[in-house]
């Protein structure tokens, strides 16, 4: 393997600068990036002289897009001076305009807005700027193109720049000319009044954000076997030094820093930007998704997050369904809450949503089925970005960024517990489940579940049975009965079961609990076979009939909203473990048919008991 | 410290084969013993060292390379201690198919795409890892650094996934499979400025020497051996070349210099302006002839 490379020779002493350009379909943006090819020599004869004069047809790119005049997606272009080389993320307009810009947006450090002097600022320039800025790019340059057709009139430039100015960003006004290259390489004789630099002199000078000394992190992507044991990763926040503290998150484990390797080379130290590969002097207990973090400045680790979410498939989120989530190295599940609300990229306004579509970008609480080493978005692009995926598709649906964790662990490095839930389950002879009673109100959900509880205290079960009534009036008394709420509501229901199935118990919990997903999400949160659905299955009518409440009646005059039954829908149990009849058979009957199953369980695949 | 824009690039290669190593089942490196293919393997024994990469090398052989890449390959992938898969399209090796008879196209669809999609349903292999950039060809601007192909390897340019950050969704189903580009942001300068900086072997083709050539339909090719004859009005010369790409010797031309080493090779190119493709035959079928071949998962 070669040599690392050589410093002060001019070849490689160049630095690397990501850009994003936006503009609307008219602005001209092909044809300044093929302008600034030009005049860079980034492009060759044999290209220039396949476009005639045409500098735009330098960058257009599908055959299917060609056909159609436009351009569909996030094309990747280069430029180099002997500066600076130049990656550009050019994002083009159209329907699917908000994925391609944030994806372009996620690894640019400036962005080039194209403003129409004939046209100035629209709403689709404020568009691109607002989401520029939201994925965390905070250098701006305004290019006001095509001065050549307002006969570079400076009062025409200046009321677009103070017109823009309202956004409220700091940015680099340029005026220019993309056809005729005026301010582009070269100052424009047509513009003695503009006295500022030429983009391409702004774009060498520009110097990217440093972030201020964030303490060491690189996310382990790979651990290398042969021999020693190295720790691969990309290295996104600090640096790090041979003979540092460390500690592996999210365990927290301490460990100290042998040796920094890039290939044959031994480094003194590991800086933001590279990939290398770390040794310890212990033997530390470390995989891909953990993070090597400095000792004294361990990043947070949460599993439940608000995050601003960016929605990228034709096929709508659907809160409480579980996506897979990549986080820098890491993988989960995440069940992703009601949206609180969307974002009108146009108005900047927050509306009411009660999920997202294709382009949608909104506010949302997640949880994650794992601790995740994480950073909020504004602090860190690498530890507070993540895509969502879906499980069936495999597609990428939807990009977040952390906005803030809704319950921090950062000081609670999880212990592995020497008493097991096991050892606790054996000592009470009995294996820990959760009896989950769904069904319409007046079901007799609540009358069975009490029935079963006396059955099995009377064998020497230990129990305990939540229902709506003891932990509305308790746990859950500041939640009302919005969607949102009503599914906290069986999310707090189901982590309380948890902890006691931990402890040994077997709980029963009657609800209502209407949605399949929510019921899904209870039982994705036990292991394999501890949760048990028992579908209490009542015709409404009958239902109705009973009314033990006096419920349906006031439903039905709509003094109560979204009634389950009646202003909302019950989704039946498809599989449920166990079906009761409700019509034809008696509460003491189905008791006894329940702890009969509690007892001898059917084995797997032998289906519904009813 | 800023990283130098050559430092970057590396990095981020080596983060993508890693991602590859990590999250594919069975990947694979494509070799072919261009000066990419150099660049890779020199990157994918970085991103791993001290071990070796956790992936073996496949060529695709079309029996027509140079036979100076042929040495080169294999002193490549024994010094790295890799394993070597070579693999030729036996259907196009009991038909003949050659370039001097059946054209580019036939050649080229036969040996190297359907070769290519052989040797990786034959060996099960879920990514294979290439050397493409996107500055090539215009069409590989938009392709993705985890590239998707559903199952018969067909690219649907509809079914590609956004990247965001450094984050790539390698899911998959039974039957799919990647491509992954670590140099997807690599220019052809680039690449050289690193062969230089890092001491890289290339193939000796790429510098200028006295070669047999016979001049052809405007092209310059290299009578490596006595498959390629002279016809009726053509002869062999001596002359000084070197090429810009390399691919099989009677579809690559040669261009005429006298760069001996890189950078009197950057300094020709830098003042040459003619595009690398431009010496490659095989593009020459009809305008977006790429993005054909893509779709029909050329690679």
């Amino acid at each position: 393997m070669g040599p690392s490379f050589r410093w002060g020779d001019d070849m490689t002493e160049k630095t690397l600068l990501r850009l994003i350009t936006c503009g609307s379909v008219d602005d001209g943006k092909s044809t300044l990036l093929g302008r600034l090819h030009f005049e860079t020599g980034s492009a060759f004869d044999d290209e220039l002289a396949l476009c005639g004069d045409d500098l735009s047809r330098l960058v257009d790119g599908l055959e299917a897009e060609r056909e159609q005049g436009i351009t569909i997606d996030v094309a990747y272009r280069f430029f180099a001076t002997e500066k600076r080389k130049f990656i550009v993320a050019d994002a083009p307009g159209h329907e699917q305009y908000t994925r391609n810009l944030v994806t372009g947006a996620s690894t640019a450090e400036l962005a080039l807005v194209l403003v129409d002097a004939a046209k100035g600022v629209l709403t689709q320039t404020r568009r691109h700027a607002y989401l520029c800025r939201l994925l965390g790019v905070t250098q701006f340059v305004l290019l006001v193109n095509k001065m050549d057709r307002v006969g570079f009139d400076r009062e025409r430039f200046e009321r677009i720049v103070a017109d823009y100015a309202g956004l409220g960003t700091e940015f680099t006004a340029i005026p220019v000319s993309a056809l005729s290259g005026d301010n582009v390489a070269t100052r424009s004789p047509a513009m003695p009044w503009y006295e500022g630099p030429t983009l391409l002199e702004h774009l060498e000078a520009a110097v990217p954000e440093e972030r201020p000394g964030g303490a060491f992190v690189m996310p382990v992507q790979w651990v290398a076997r042969e021999g020693r044991r190295g720790f691969a990763g990309h290295v996104v926040a600090g640096e790090a030094r041979r003979g540092d503290p460390m500690r592996v998150m999210p365990a927290g484990t301490r460990a100290t820093l042998a040796e920094i390797r890039l290939g044959e080379e031994v480094l003194d130290v590991a800086v933001e930007g590279q990939s290398v590969m770390l040794f310890f002097e212990e033997e530390v207990d470390c995989s891909r998704g953990d993070s090597v973090t400095a000792a004294g400045y361990p990043p947070d680790v949460a599993d439940q997050f608000e995050a601003t979410l960016i929605w990228m498939s034709g096929e709508e989120l659907v809160a409480g369904r579980q996506y897979a989530l990549k986080l820098a190295t890491q993988s989960a599940l995440a069940s992703i809450h009601t949206p609180k609300y969307e974002i009108d990229v146009d108005t900047f306004e927050q509306v009411p949503a009660h999920g997202l579509a294709l382009n949608g970008i909104g506010v949302a609480n997640l949880w994650t089925d794992r601790p995740l080493v994480y950073s909020e978005y504004e602090h860190d692009r690498d530890l507070g970005g993540f895509i969502l995926i879906d499980r069936v598709s495999n597609e990428t649906v939807g990009a977040g960024l952390i906005r803030h964790a809704l319950r921090r662990s950062q000081n609670l490095h999880l212990q592995t517990l020497t008493v097991t839930r096991e050892a606790r389950a054996a000592m009470k002879n009995q294996k820990p489940r959760l009896l989950w009673f769904t069904g319409l109100s007046g079901a007799g959900k609540s009358t069975i579940a009490n029935l079963v509880e006396k059955k099995l205290h009377l064998l020497g079960r230990h129990t305990y049975l939540l229902d709506g009534d003891n932990v509305r009036l308790g746990l859950n008394r500041d939640l009302g009965f919005s969607d949102a709420d009503r599914a906290e509501n069986i999310r707090r229901v189901g982590e309380t079961a948890r902890l006691m199935l931990d402890a040994g118990l077997i709980v029963l919990a009657a609800f209502i609990s209407p949605f399949r997903a929510e019921r899904r999400m209870v039982r994705e949160l036990l292991g394999e076979g501890e949760f048990v659905e028992i579908f209490v299955d009542v015709p409404l009518a009958e239902a109705e009939r009973r009314d033990p409440k006096g419920l349906y009646a006031k439903a039905r005059d709509g003094r109560i909203p979204n009634f389950t039954g009646i202003g909302s829908p019950y989704e039946p149990p498809v599989a449920p473990e166990i079906r009761i009849d409700a019509t034809a058979t008696s509460a003491e009957e189905a008791a006894e048919e329940i702890v009969r199953w509690l007892e001898t369980p059917p084995r797997d695949g032998e289906g519904d008991r009813a | 410290m800023t990283l130098t824009h050559l430092q970057r690039l590396e990095a981020e290669a080596i983060h993508i084969l890693r991602e590859a190593a990590a999250e594919c089942e069975r990947p694979v490196m494509l070799y072919s013993a261009g000066k990419d293919s150099s660049v890779l393997l020199h990157l994918a024994r970085k991103a791993f060292a001290p071990a070796k990469p956790p992936f073996p090398l496949l060529h695709v052989d079309t029996m027509w390379k140079f036979r100076a890449m042929y040495a080169l390959r294999d002193r490549a992938a024994a010094e790295a201690g890799m394993e070597l898969i070579v693999h030729r399209n036996p259907e196009a090796e009991a038909l003949g198919i050659n370039p001097l008879d059946h054209g580019s196209a036939l050649h080229t669809q036969m040996w190297k795409t359907d070769g290519l999609k052989q040797a990786l349903d034959r060996h099960g292999f879920d990514a294979a890892i290439g050397g493409a950039r996107r500055d090539e060809e215009r069409v590989r601007a938009k392709e993705r650094v985890f590239s998707f192909r559903s199952a018969g390897h067909r690219w649907d340019p509809k079914r590609q996934r956004p990247e965001l950050w450094r984050l790539y969704n390698a899911r998959k189903a039974k039957g799919e499979s990647f491509r992954v580009f670590p140099l997807s942001n690599w220019t052809e300068l680039d690449v050289w400025q690193y062969v230089e900086a890092q001491g890289i072997e290339v193939s000796e083709l790429y510098f200028a020497a006295p070669r047999p050539t016979i001049e052809r339909d405007g092209h310059l090719l290299m009578a490596d051996d006595e498959r390629l004859e002279p016809g009726p009005g053509e002869e062999i010369r001596e002359r000084w070349v070197r090429f810009r790409t390399l691919g099989c010797y009677p579809l690559s031309g040669a261009i005429e210099s006298r760069a001996a080493n890189v950078p009197e090779l950057i300094e020709e190119m830098l003042g040459g302006r003619q595009s690398e493709r431009q010496g490659r035959l095989i593009d020459r079928d009809g305008t977006a002839s790429m993005e054909r071949k893509k779709r029909e998962g050329y690679f």
